[in-house]
């Protein structure tokens, strides 16, 4: 499979006060550990991000337990309230225990 | 059931095909409904092992889901809980269950103050026709929970 490329989309700016919304996407199978190979019979094993969180200057703010009957390339948006200038750091976890992660800025006025 | 419900004109055949079908119906409507207590159950388990067995309320959740999915491979899904959003009033966890696929947990979405609202949005996936259920979680340990049927046209687990 190809390397999972997380893509978030973050205001560069925000309102002191307003809540803005946080979208995040990233590329990955999430191959449920349901489907069979059609030639051998076998089952593909289970091999999905189980895990996404979202920090923003340094604290947890928003996480996210995922199964199986997440669809594939996971997309996860959620509410933030912009009280000060600052940094977020999404990081998704897989079976695996291999991690991805991507920061954005975001300025608060 | 079938589609000559819909039709007002049916000549005899098609009558008769009807009559036939509704038996078929009425069967099967009684195996269904052992089925949809067996899908709770594993539901109830998951709920269970998640927020324990107390006491839950209606309301308060709002689910966006569309009432009929195409693709079952991948359905939108954002909740909204009514919430203050303080630190000593606010929705703690929201967790989503689908009643009728291999497994009952979909995700657990953990909410903080820092958030303002209590609102997320994903993409799930849906084996077929059933009930998505939603659970909260709040700061003070009530739970509440609020349910919602999506008839799914192509299923989205395996194949």
């Amino acid at each position: 499979m190809a390397k999972p490329k997380p893509r978030v989309r973050v205001p560069k700016k925000a309102k002191k006060g307003d809540i803005v919304t946080i979208k995040t996407l990233i590329s990955h199978k999430m191959e449920t550990g349901q489907r069979k190979n059609k030639k051998t019979g076998e089952k593909i094993p289970r091999h999905i991000i189980n895990k996404f969180a979202a920090n923003f200057n340094g604290k947890q703010v928003f996480a996210s337990d995922w199964h199986p009957a997440i669809a594939a390339n996971p997309y996860m948006a959620f509410s933030f309230k912009a009280e000060e200038s600052g940094e977020f750091e999404f990081t998704w976890t897989d079976d695996k225990n291999e991690t991805f992660s991507k920061k954005a800025k975001m300025t608060v006025a | 059931m079938s589609k000559q419900t819909d039709r007002l004109n049916v000549d005899r055949r098609e009558a008769l095909q009807f009559v036939g079908g509704g038996v078929v119906a009425a069967l099967l409507a009684g195996t269904l409904a052992t089925e949809a207590k067996a899908d709770m159950k594993l539901v109830n388990k998951a709920i269970n092992r998640l927020v324990g067995d107390g006491a839950m309320k209606e309301g308060r959740i709002k689910l966006d889901l569309p009432d009929i999915a195409e693709n079952g491979r991948t359905v939108p899904v954002g909740v909204t809980v009514e919430s203050p959003m303080t630190d000593g009033d606010h929705v703690k966890s929201l967790h989503l269950f689908a009643e009728k696929n291999p497994a009952a947990d979909v995700a657990s979405i953990h909410f903080s103050p820092a958030m303002g609202e209590a609102k997320a949005a994903l993409r799930m996936r849906l084996g077929g026709t059933q009930n998505v259920i939603a659970v909260a979680e709040m700061s003070d340990g009530s739970l509440y929970t609020s349910k919602q049927q999506v008839k799914v046209t192509i299923g989205g687990c395996g194949g």
